[in-house]
């Protein structure tokens, strides 16, 4: 016969156990005492804790459940929601229209979009809203109106944080119109369609699935962030509880109230942000 | 004197002397070719031999540095004045690229559109029909290519021959007058191909303008009027499939023919 006939069958398995015994058999996991000891030291200091916060009178507990949901408060709140939906929106607007003209075959415009982000990014969002906030005495009239009637805080709170936000959303939205395959444009040229048109029905919609993480981040990021505009004496959460606070000493639990509601509604968007990602998903997760 | 027109009346494509370099690699050494009205024109040749470049600036996917294209007596992509070529604003090329269907190889179905949402979409955004008129149109395609079933899905959800089906409804949506296929089957597994070079023989037999470059030496054996063999940015040999194929004249054409078949 062949050479094959050298190769050896397998020697047999050792008689580990009677061949009729594996129903009886128990499968015993290995001990993981390490994790257990580390879930017990946890679950103690977690107690601790807890035990801490509830027994601590200084909390005030009483007193953060009334001033929860007092007027002041969600006023504070309802500005802090559309001074974030403002920003997000206008910031993402022109963050769109950076990045296309970063993206552009002009380099002129290429340079213009790349120096505005690198200026917005390169410095503090504290320090441009007080540059704002103080533009009047560069310019103390716009259009013969007195530029402090002109910009209020608020006004002044949109425009700063909307410029800041632009450059990080247009750093976002050319990621996402880069991560679209090249293909995708030339099928669209060949198929006669426009330039606005291909950005809009084509490139758009499929690099939102890139951008919409970040920009869910940026959302709850920017959300935060408002807060920062107590310092120029717009009444958002923040600066709605500092006000309480001021007059009654509470601060402890004045504080817990803002936030309180500031983890509320990052939870609430974040849960948003789950089924966004869902629908810009469709026709990818596709059933064979 | 302006002109737009040029050639003899049944060439649908004319070719002449079209050069196209890439930084200092010269692809296209001076192309000339003509493709007649109604007539399947294959082009093979190795990797890197120019024939999807050529094939990409038939409808200005790639603009040509030297030379002119034609398609139906109509310059592509500039306006003749006198001896000046003007290039054509980015509008007018997109109207004559309507009348020039396109294939790729990795079928550049939009993921995020359903099969019949790829298809209208040129015909509504890019030659204003009436939505109902779009999806009528649509419907009769997708019978035409066997997926009248398919309409609704992503697609993600069909088989790779499927998909490229759909991207030749989708061409075939504008009505154009020429149909560019660029390797339609090489990203295809081997089971899938068949049932897309039905779909182009099923074209051809109605008397389709095609060029359709490909590694499917059967395909053109049996479809093709006229096989061109391109090798370093040149035509070296065309002529009619039995000479081309089965007597070639270059040892060029020989040496590649010998490897493939």
């Amino acid at each position: 016969m062949s050479a094959q006939t050298d190769i050896r069958p397998p020697s047999p398995p050792a008689p580990l156990a009677k061949s009729n015994d594996a129903d009886r058999l128990r499968i015993v996991p290995v001990r993981r005492t390490g994790q257990r000891a580390a879930a017990v030291v946890a679950l103690v200091l977690l107690a601790l804790a807890l035990n801490s916060v509830i027994r601590n009178e200084a909390f005030q507990w009483d007193v953060v459940a009334d001033y929860f949901t007092t007027t002041a408060v969600l006023r504070g709140l309802g500005l802090t929601l559309w001074l974030t939906a403002l920003v997000m929106v206008l910031g993402f607007a022109l963050g769109t229209l950076l990045a296309v003209l970063r993206l552009s075959g002009n380099r002129v415009l290429q340079a213009v979009s790349w120096g505005y982000v690198w200026l917005f990014r390169s410095t503090p969002i504290l320090v441009q809203l007080l540059f704002w906030f103080n533009i009047g005495a560069l310019y103390p009239e716009i259009l013969g109106v007195r530029t402090v009637n002109l910009l209020g805080p608020v006004t002044v709170a949109v425009i700063g944080l909307t410029l800041h936000e632009a450059a990080y959303a247009a750093e976002v939205v050319r990621g996402g119109i880069l991560s679209v395959e090249r293909g995708q444009i030339e099928a669209a040229q060949s198929l006669g369609l426009g330039p606005w048109r291909r950005l809009r029905r084509i490139v758009l919609p499929q690099a939102m699935r890139s951008i919409v993480p970040p920009a869910g981040n940026m959302l709850i990021g920017t959300l935060k962030g408002t807060s920062i505009v107590s310092i120029i004496a717009v009444q958002d959460l923040l600066y709605s509880v500092q006000l309480v606070y001021h007059r009654t000493y509470q601060v402890i639990p004045l504080l817990l109230v803002a936030t309180i509601w500031y983890a509320v509604v990052t939870s609430l968007l974040g849960i948003g942000q789950h089924y966004i990602e869902r629908h810009y998903a469709r026709g990818t997760a596709g059933v064979r | 004197m302006s002109s737009t027109t040029t050639g003899s009346t049944d060439a649908m494509v004319e070719i002449r002397s079209v050069h196209k370099r890439f930084g200092s690699l010269e692809v296209l050494r001076g192309i000339d070719l003509s493709v007649r009205t109604g007539e399947v024109t294959v082009v093979l040749g190795p990797s890197g031999s120019g024939k999807s470049t050529l094939l990409r600036t038939i409808n200005h996917l790639e603009k040509v540095d030297h030379g002119w294209i034609s398609v139906d007596g109509t310059l592509v992509g500039y306006r003749r004045d006198g001896d000046k070529l003007y290039e054509l604003r980015e509008r007018e090329v997109l109207r004559q690229r309507t009348r020039i269907g396109f294939v790729f190889q990795n079928f550049n179905l939009f993921p995020h559109l359903t099969v019949l949402e790829n298809i209208i979409e040129a015909p509504v955004a890019a030659l204003g029909r009436p939505k109902k008129d779009a999806v009528a149109a649509a419907d009769k395609l997708l019978a035409r290519v066997g997926l009248a079933d398919k309409a609704g899905a992503y697609p993600k959800q069909l088989s790779g021959g499927q998909q490229q089906r759909v991207a030749i409804a989708r061409a075939l949506a504008l009505e154009p007058k020429l149909l560019l296929f660029d390797e339609p089957t090489s990203a295809l597994d081997p089971e899938l191909v068949g049932e897309v070079l039905d779909v182009i023989k099923d074209l051809a037999l109605q008397g389709t303008t095609m060029i359709v470059v490909t590694h499917e030496i059967g395909f053109a054996r049996e479809v093709a009027d006229t096989v061109v063999f391109m090798d370093e940015g040149r035509i070296v040999e065309q002529g009619a499939p039995g000479d081309v194929l089965d007597r070639p004249e270059h040892e060029r054409t020989r040496a590649f023919l010998s490897k493939v078949l």
